[in-house]
Order: structure tokens, then C-alpha cells, then sequence
């Protein structure tokens, strides 16, 4: 195989990794998630539709609806 | 600083944050960007609930987003104090931790309680009560 198709097929290949990664991290952003942060620097995340944040998340919605 | 003056500086330096509560280490709020009294205690007694709830979870938290679709909630603790606020939606995580702990922590404690005056005596004074005792 000529070497520049193999350059542009890696290209490809690697462009396409990067959009699914952004794609991605972009839908993550938009569910409603709750983060709480450790005096010890330690986070701990929880997205909806886990206890957790199905307890916080009926608060935060109550303040944001003022 | 004042809790009024430091609230104006935050909104000031951070314009996804709507609304401010601060909570003063005796549970009652200190400071606020709202100016009805419901709307303050609306929000407070939330960033309570929202710190309890998360320290019934995870025991040691220092502070909470809860972010919503529709915007995020903030509770930041210093000591027994918070200070809670809501912003517009996707706001910047970390700039907002940052100025929320700025504001707390430029909000002057409450004063210790102040010691009993010392008693001066002159010297005319003492001369006079040592020839009375």
C-alpha cells in the first residue's frame, strides 16, 4: 500500500476518534449530574438516575425554579 | 468586608451567578443577592438541605455542584459557613468554585465576644483604697 494513503487512512481514522470524543463528552454534559467534592480533594460524581443524585437533584430543582 | 459588599464583587466578577446566599455560622443567612426575604430563606434552607444530604452520603464533603439542565446549584462550606449559589447552565465548574470560596472567605467573621473592659486605677486611687483597707 502507497504510503500516503496509509498517512490519509490514519488521519481518517484518528479524526474520527477525536469527533467521537467530543461528541461524546458533550452529550455527558448535558444529563444532569451531581458532583460532591471531599475535604480530602476526592470527587465523586453521580449522574441521573442513581440514588444519589435522584435525592440531591429534586433540591437543585426547586432552588432553580425560583 | 462586608457579606453585601463581597456578594456585589462576586456578581460583579462572575456573570453566571444568579442568585447568592450566604449562611453565617449560626445557620442564618448573612448575606444575600436577592432582596426578598422569602426568596433568601428559600434559597438557604435549600443549600442546607442539599449539604445534609450529601454529608448523609458522603461524610466530608467541602463542596457540591448539582447541575441541572436547566442551570447548576453551588454550595461551598468554610468552616461552618456557606455560601450557595445558582448559575445559568454549563457554567464554568471550577471559576465558580474559585470565586465562591473568594467571597466566603473575604466575608469577615463575626467579631469574638468582646473581653471585659479592664478596671484602671490610678495611682490617687489605690493610695485611697489601701488607707481604707
Amino acid at each position: 500500500m502507497p504510503p500516503r494513503k496509509v498517512v490519509t487512512g490514519f488521519l481518517l481514522a484518528a479524526g474520527s476518534l477525536a469527533g467521537s470524543v467530543l461528541v461524546r463528552r458533550r452529550a455527558a454534559r448535558k444529563r444532569e449530574r451531581v458532583d460532591l467534592y471531599a475535604d480530602d480533594g476526592s470527587m465523586h460524581s453521580f449522574a441521573e438516575g442513581t440514588p444519589e443524585a435522584d435525592r440531591l437533584l429534586p433540591i437543585a430543582h426547586d432552588l432553580l425554579r425560583a | 468586608m462586608d457579606a453585601a459588599q463581597a456578594i456585589d464583587d462576586l456578581k460583579e466578577i462572575s456573570p453566571q451567578v444568579r442568585d447568592v446566599v450566604v449562611i453565617g455560622a449560626d445557620g442564618a443567612p448573612a448575606g444575600s443577592s436577592l432582596t426578598e426575604e422569602p426568596a433568601v430563606e428559600r434559597l438557604a434552607d435549600g443549600a442546607r438541605r442539599l449539604v445534609e444530604a450529601a454529608e448523609a452520603m458522603r461524610p466530608g464533603v467541602a463542596q457540591l455542584e448539582a447541575a441541572t439542565l436547566g442551570g447548576s446549584v453551588f454550595v461551598v462550606r468554610d468552616g461552618d459557613r456557606l455560601i450557595a449559589a445558582t448559575t445559568s447552565p454549563e457554567p464554568t465548574v471550577g471559576l465558580v468554585f474559585y470565586d465562591l470560596k473568594t467571597c466566603l472567605r473575604s466575608i469577615d467573621e463575626a467579631p469574638p465576644a468582646t473581653k471585659p473592659a479592664r478596671r484602671r486605677t490610678t495611682a490617687a486611687q489605690k493610695k485611697a483604697e489601701d488607707a481604707a483597707s
